[in-house]
């Protein structure tokens, strides 16, 4: 990705950030998190991770979001009024960010190795061919000097993390049903008299 | 192309609006919403450390996936967080941080 793409979904991204925290209709808050979150998927297109990108455009900018403004409509929220503000907790916040971004200067004030990229060329893509399968899709792919993104994830993620895979399709299913649960709950003991 | 550092100081950047957004809000849906963009921000780090640390010609994969399960559990965690949220309308039929004080000593 060149330097001005670069910049300019970085910055994209940052506005969206900061317009979050600016607006104080929720809903406007929710719409400036889907802009700064397409800026967030053009920047992982940039790194060559195809799949990421497409799947934060896809479950974050679309199902999360979906959600956040699905439950926004519902509670029916008003504009957060402005309240008197009281300085020691707004102070002690601020602080805690400007400390934390002040650490973070110190930090990149090194130069960390691997400054640049590795190329990702014919050359280099063909020589990597080598350590899969030789008749397999994603060696084809690489033969002819793509990167086959999803089926590297799809090869990493069967072989290598299984176990997580599976662990995680559990842990899908007690958040389904714990959300059915945690919904159905409160109506229940609403309607039983006590 | 940009370096690494420069990912790194966006990502710090997205990172720091996130926890002012957190620490500074009072709706407490907007406070969820500003965890995400702390989320995505960890994200970008890890996708630009597996690019940019690439083994034997390819992207560290093994960035991604831990990205990818990122993703999953923040889908899952963004559910039952909003269900606590509704429950907790239902109870107390507000949402705003500093009127939901009963746990103050």
């Amino acid at each position: 990705m060149s330097q001005a793409l670069f910049w300019l979904f970085s910055t994209i991204m940052l506005i969206g950030a900061c317009a979050v925290i600016a607006f104080r209709n929720p809903v406007s808050s929710a719409m400036a998190m889907v802009t700064s979150f397409v800026g967030l998927a053009a920047l992982f297109i940039g790194l060559s991770a195809f799949f990421v990108g497409m799947i934060q455009i896809l479950v974050y900018s679309g199902a999360i979001m979906v959600l956040f403004l699905f439950i926004i409509m519902l509670l029916d929220l008003k504009e957060e009024t402005k309240r008197a503000t009281n300085g020691a907790p707004l102070f002690a916040g601020l602080a805690l960010v400007v400390v934390f971004f002040i650490q973070f200067i110190g930090v990149l004030g090194h130069k960390l190795p691997n400054q640049s990229a590795p190329e990702l060329n014919k050359e280099t893509l063909a020589a990597a061919a080598t350590q899969f399968p030789a008749d397999g899709k994603i060696t084809g792919a690489l033969n002819n000097g793509k990167l086959p993104d999803v089926h590297l994830i799809g090869h990493t993620l069967f072989t290598e993390y299984n176990l997580p895979l599976q662990i995680l399709g559990v842990l899908l299913l007690v958040a389904t049903v714990g959300v059915v649960v945690l919904s159905k709950k409160s109506s229940a003991s609403e309607n039983t008299p006590s | 192309m940009p370096s690494l550092n420069d990912y790194l100081l966006v990502s710090g950047l997205l990172f720091a609006i996130g926890l002012a957004g957190v620490v500074l809000r009072r709706n407490i849906i907007v406070v969820f919403m500003c965890l995400e963009l702390m989320l995505s921000a960890a994200n970008l780090t890890l996708v630009a450390f597996s690019r940019f640390n690439g083994t034997s010609g390819l992207p560290d994969y093994n960035g991604q996936m831990l990205v990818f399960f990122v993703i999953t559990v923040a889908a899952a965690e963004v559910a039952v967080g909003l269900a606590i949220i509704v429950a907790l309308y239902r109870a107390k039929q507000t949402i705003h941080t500093d009127e939901l004080v009963t746990l103050k000593g």
